[in-house]
């Protein structure tokens, strides 16, 4: 009896052990600080960071990094909006600052947040589902969406004005003069993928003519000449990404690269490009880094890292360059759902640091003076 | 891995091996003594419910078994709902009556653990997981989960063949002397919008046959109310598109010959038609994706008399499963997403046993499956699989002693239409068990066993489209388990039987297949990549009470895993992987008095982390239900009746087994069966 004695009470602790532990009140998640070094004080006050997050995990998140004090502040979003229902949301698409305000897509929760770019406080939300990338125009937000559509905002009502048709799975747009070009994906039909970009009159907001360029375009940016540089995804088999450019005069593609390209940045003279191609033979990702001169359109050799932080990097995937200084920023989003790192790379392509971020770093904006 | 047999490396030669030995084994068998076949039936009922209190204590593998009234009185709808109460498994459940559940044992991965439905493995050569939510327990007498493996000798290679095993086994309609027939009618109702009618009928053919026929209809809405707070927010919404429409429909006839051999044919067939709730994020709260399924097998075994040094036991199968899965969110040129799987597989398998000496057995089992995978997807490959299995095993059976080994080939042969092919592979693989009594007394037995085994990569690892990759390995597991069991029996005294099993394991998960990403988010590759180590501990402690009347049941359960990612250059290294928590327990009190039974029970899983790095942004918190059920049964006109009501999750708390997946909150059921002799 005496060891049956010993079994109940081991029974006994075990059951008010489990019983009695209580579930931690998960509250709100503070932010984290990290102190980096920080930057020359320009017009530019600093930089936030867009983290995706994986799809399906609710775990878009803002970062931010303060110039004058090289505080890296990580998650800024919950404490700055304990009151938002789930915070930011699943899938952080896209941020851009316009006047005096930060405009984020969330893909997955299908709305664009409107906040305060000092305080990252929310001021509005617009529900646009599967919206995608964002772009300003006189005072009005314009939004790809994949129903195939650009939504037109209002900043200062926060209404969703008009709706633009253009093609399937619309993805990145730019402005030059008073027309939009917006970059047609078609990735719903694989079979069928667009390969146009829309050209919208900014006067009448509506789609007057298609540039035929490739299939499954996916981003378009414009040099300070009014040319476009814009990227083909490919279709993940035979045919691979690709980089074109678009002469904005004639409306036509006036040169192809045949560099893979899956993000990149024009400063000035300078685009900044990062590929990534997946080969079946060694089951791994082959990367690089190209600088490519947009006055003349031609590849300068070596790239734009010079210290070997390539080695470093698992999955280079958002990349910004600050207007000010030239240094580039990239971030790495490893294996996508795990926190990613942002990296801090000087004009003559040394490192400068690296820092910790959210799941998927992914879109960077400057917040300027 | 043993590396023998390079002659035989081609699938073909192993194709006729089971048809060498059935011509061997249709001899005929002359008619032994006919001896009373009911009386036998009755003797052999009540020395198989003899031995199986035993079984789980003499298992060189560690065994959980829920069978009978035990069973019948759980707070469970399905056997999803059953496992729950086994030490060592994480069910991972995506809420509500609909969702997907499946089985983790031991933190090997869902796809590490077969179910055996009556014998017969429930194949899916698709993504290798078996939904526990569609089986239901309304027909079911007995759940029992092996870690490592079944200890018998005579049964399928399959059974061999994976880290662990779940076998469901059906009723086998038991009539009385002078019965012929009987009959089971059941409704259970409640929440979610639950109407859950069921029939379940047996008829005697003959003597030596009987039929069983059982159907079953599953209505619900599915809605019910979820909270997420932060203590700044408080939201509480109705989960929605979480509706069910399932039928089930059963026919077996089972039979005995002259010699008391017995066989059993079956079909089976699951029609459902469910909403797809999905993950919960901010501003989406509302899904239109819906699923349906079409699952059909009819299956045959027949076994040789038991009580001969020669015993056989011969399986075949053919499935069909269907599914479909629509996104009405996702509109492409030719319209809505609208998938369409259809899988179909053909299956035999020869097992032998043979009595070399009294102490000595040896037993020889072969499988055949051939598997295909239709789509209409774009540029499918249409996956053909022809695996063979052969499973060579020897027992050395004393009164306090037992060791047990085998070793098991497996040769795969993938072909496709379009892109490239997995090949042949060819694997050997072993395990070894044993137990031990150290002691006269039997009360306390030792036991340990060690499995090298692996799983096939799926056809979604191999040939889906854009992500699969042809050139997957297999992933490998080992384990080694050291446990105690002990049991024993008391008369005249209030405590009537205790047993306790406690096990300490290590197991390895080394090229597990894992999801890496490509160009883009749109474009994820699976690679061999991960490593993961598990150091666990496990206990079952059970107890059975008599006092004036009342009859007391306890049983405590309770699992320590340390389950950590070793991937090397993981920046995760160390780190406990998602979802497994450190610590998880159940506790089941039952109580019975006359016609009245009552049940409490409470299950517990410890905090976890939704992603692979261990920060709070990954945090899940711990999650305990507390259930209650009472039931009362009475006779009346020669017709049993029994009704049941039952709350669970009584104290309303809100959690998420699977992130974003909220569970329901408090809810009830009420059962009412009615059964004719």
């Amino acid at each position: 009896m005496k060891k049956l004695l010993s079994i109940k009470v081991l029974t006994a602790v075990c059951l008010t052990t489990i019983l009695w532990s209580c579930r931690k009140d998960k509250g709100v998640t503070p932010e984290e600080q990290t102190q980096l070094p920080g930057q020359d004080i320009t017009a530019v006050n600093g930089l936030y960071v867009l983290n995706e997050g994986n799809w399906g995990s609710n775990k878009a998140s803002i970062d931010y990094y303060d110039y004058a004090t090289g505080v890296y502040r990580k998650n800024i979003y919950g404490q700055a909006n304990p009151f938002v229902t789930l915070g930011l949301g699943d899938v952080g698409n896209d941020i851009k600052i316009y006047g005096s305000k930060l405009y984020v897509i969330v893909n997955g929760s299908g709305k664009l947040e409107i906040l305060d770019v000092k305080t990252a406080k929310k001021l509005a939300q617009v529900d646009i589902p599967n919206c995608r990338y964002l772009t300003f125009y006189k005072n009005k937000a314009y939004v790809t969406a994949y129903e195939g559509f650009v939504a037109v905002v209002d900043t200062a009502t926060y209404k969703l004005d008009a709706k633009i048709t253009v093609g399937r799975e619309p993805e990145e747009m730019a402005v030059v003069g008073d027309r939009l070009y917006v970059a047609n994906s078609g990735g719903y039909t694989s079979s069928n993928y667009e390969r146009t970009l829309s050209v919208v009159d900014l006067a009448t907001n509506k789609e007057i003519k298609r540039i035929d360029v490739a299939i499954n375009l996916h981003r378009v940016k414009a040099d300070q000449y009014g040319d476009l540089y814009v990227t083909s995804r490919g279709n993940y088999g035979d045919i691979k990404s690709n980089l074109y450019v678009v002469d904005t005069k004639t409306e036509a593609v006036k040169k192809k690269f045949d560099i893979e390209a899956s993000n990149f940045a024009i400063d000035k003279d300078f685009a900044y490009i990062i590929s990534t191609a997946w080969s079946n033979a060694t089951m791994s990702n082959i990367i690089s880094y190209s600088k490519v001169n947009v006055k003349d359109e031609t590849i300068i050799p070596g790239g734009f890292i010079s210290d070997g932080t390539e080695k470093e990097i698992v999955m280079p995937y958002g990349i910004a360059v600050d207007p000010i200084s030239s240094g580039v920023y990239i971030t790495d989003a490893k294996d996508y759902v795990t926190p990613g790192t942002l990296y801090s790379i000087d004009k003559n392509g040394k490192k400068k640091f690296s820092v910790s971020t959210g799941d998927i770093p992914a879109h960077l904006v400057f917040y300027t003076k | 891995m043993f590396r023998f047999l390079h002659a035989f490396n081609g699938i073909k030669y192993y194709l006729f091996l089971p048809f060498i030995f059935w011509t061997g084994i249709l001899m005929p068998q002359s008619a032994l003594a006919q001896t009373d076949s009911l009386k036998a039936n009755i003797l052999k009922e009540v020395e198989i419910r003899h031995q199986r209190k035993l079984l789980s204590n003499i298992s060189p593998t560690p065994l959980q078994i829920l069978s009978g009234t035990a069973l019948r009185k759980l707070n469970a709808l399905s056997v999803a709902d059953a496992i729950r109460y086994f030490s060592g498994v994480q069910l991972k459940d995506y809420g509500g009556i609909g969702g997907l559940k499946t089985i983790n044992v031991r933190s090997m991965g869902s796809n590490h653990t077969a179910v055996f439905y009556d014998g017969i493995q429930l194949g899916n050569a698709q993504n290798g997981q078996v939904d526990l939510g569609k089986y239901s327990l309304d027909n079911l007498e007995e759940v029992s989960l092996y870690s490592g493996q079944k200890s018998d000798m005579l049964m399928p290679a399959k059974a061999f063949a994976s880290a662990s095993s779940l076998y469901l086994k059906t009723q086998s309609p038991v009539f009385d002397i002078g019965q012929r027939r009987g009959l089971k009618l059941s409704l259970k109702g409640g929440s979610f919008g639950l109407f859950d009618p069921s029939v379940v009928f047996h008829q005697r053919l003959t003597d030596r046959l009987s039929l069983s026929l059982n159907a079953e209809l599953i209505h619900a809405d599915g809605k019910y109310k979820y909270r997420y707070t932060n203590s700044v927010y408080d939201t509480t919404v109705v989960r929605h598109n979480g509706d069910i429409v399932a039928k089930r429909f059963e026919a077996s006839v089972f039979g005995n010959t002259a010699d008391s051999s017995k066989w059993q044919l079956r079909i089976y067939n699951y029609n459902s038609e469910r909403g797809l709730s999905g993950a919960i994020v901010a501003n989406k709260f509302d899904f239109s994706q819906r699923q349906w399924d079409d699952n059909f097998f009819v299956q045959s075994s027949y076994q040789s008399k038991t009580d001969q040094r020669f015993q056989f036991l011969a399986n075949a199968k053919y499935a069909y499963d269907f599914i479909r899965y629509l996104d009405p969110e996702r509109v492409s040129l030719f319209g809505a997403l609208d998938n369409r799987y259809a899988q179909q597989e053909i299956y035999f398998s020869l097992a032998n046993q043979y009595q070399i000496l009294k102490f000595w057995d040896i037993s020889l089992s072969t499988d055949y499956s051939y598997q295909q995978l239709d789509a209409n997807l774009e540029n499918f490959a249409y996956p053909k699989r022809q695996t063979a299995l052969i499973a060579l095993a020897s027992k050395l059976n004393w009164q306090r002693l037992s060791i047990q080994g085998n070793v098991l080939a497996t040769l795969v042969n993938d072909q496709v239409k379009t892109n490239f092919s997995a090949g042949d592979k060819t694997e050997y693989t072993p395990t070894i068990m044993a137990s031990w009594q150290p002691f006269k007394n039997n009360d306390f037995r030792l036991r340990a066993f060690y499995k090298s085994i692996f799983r096939m990569p799926t056809f979604n690892d191999l040939y889906y489209t854009l992500i699969g990759n042809s050139n997957l390995s297999p992933e490998y597991t080992k384990q080694y388990d050291l446990g105690f069991t002990y049991s024993r029996f008391f008369e005249a005294v209030k405590l009537t039987q205790v047993s306790i099993q406690t096990d300490i394991y290590y197991n390895t998960v080394r090229d597990k297949i894992i999801a890496i990403p490509t160009l883009s988010p749109f474009r994820w590759s699976m690679v061999n990549l991960g490593k993961v180590e598990i150091k666990g501990l496990e206990t079952n402690i059970q107890s059975n009470w008599n006092f004036n009347g009342f009859v007391l049941n306890t049983k405590f359960n309770y699992t320590y895993e340390k389950a950590i990612d070793i991937t090397k250059n993981s920046t995760v290294y160390g780190q406990q992987i998602p979802y497994i928590p450190l610590n998880s327990g159940a506790l089941m009190l039952g109580l019975d008095y006359k016609n009245i039974s009552f049940n409490y029970s409470y299950i517990y899983t410890g905090e976890r982390y939704s992603q692979k790095a261990n920060i709070p942004v990954n945090y899940v918190e711990p999650w305990y239900t507390h259930d209650l059920a009472v039931r009362f049964a009475f006779d009346y006109a020669k017709v049993n009746y029994s009704i049941a009501a039952e709350v669970n999750n009584v104290f309303n708390q809100y959690y998420d087994v699977v992130l974003n997946y909220p569970m329901p909150g408090r809810n009830f059921r009420i059962t009412l069966i009615t059964k004719f002799n």
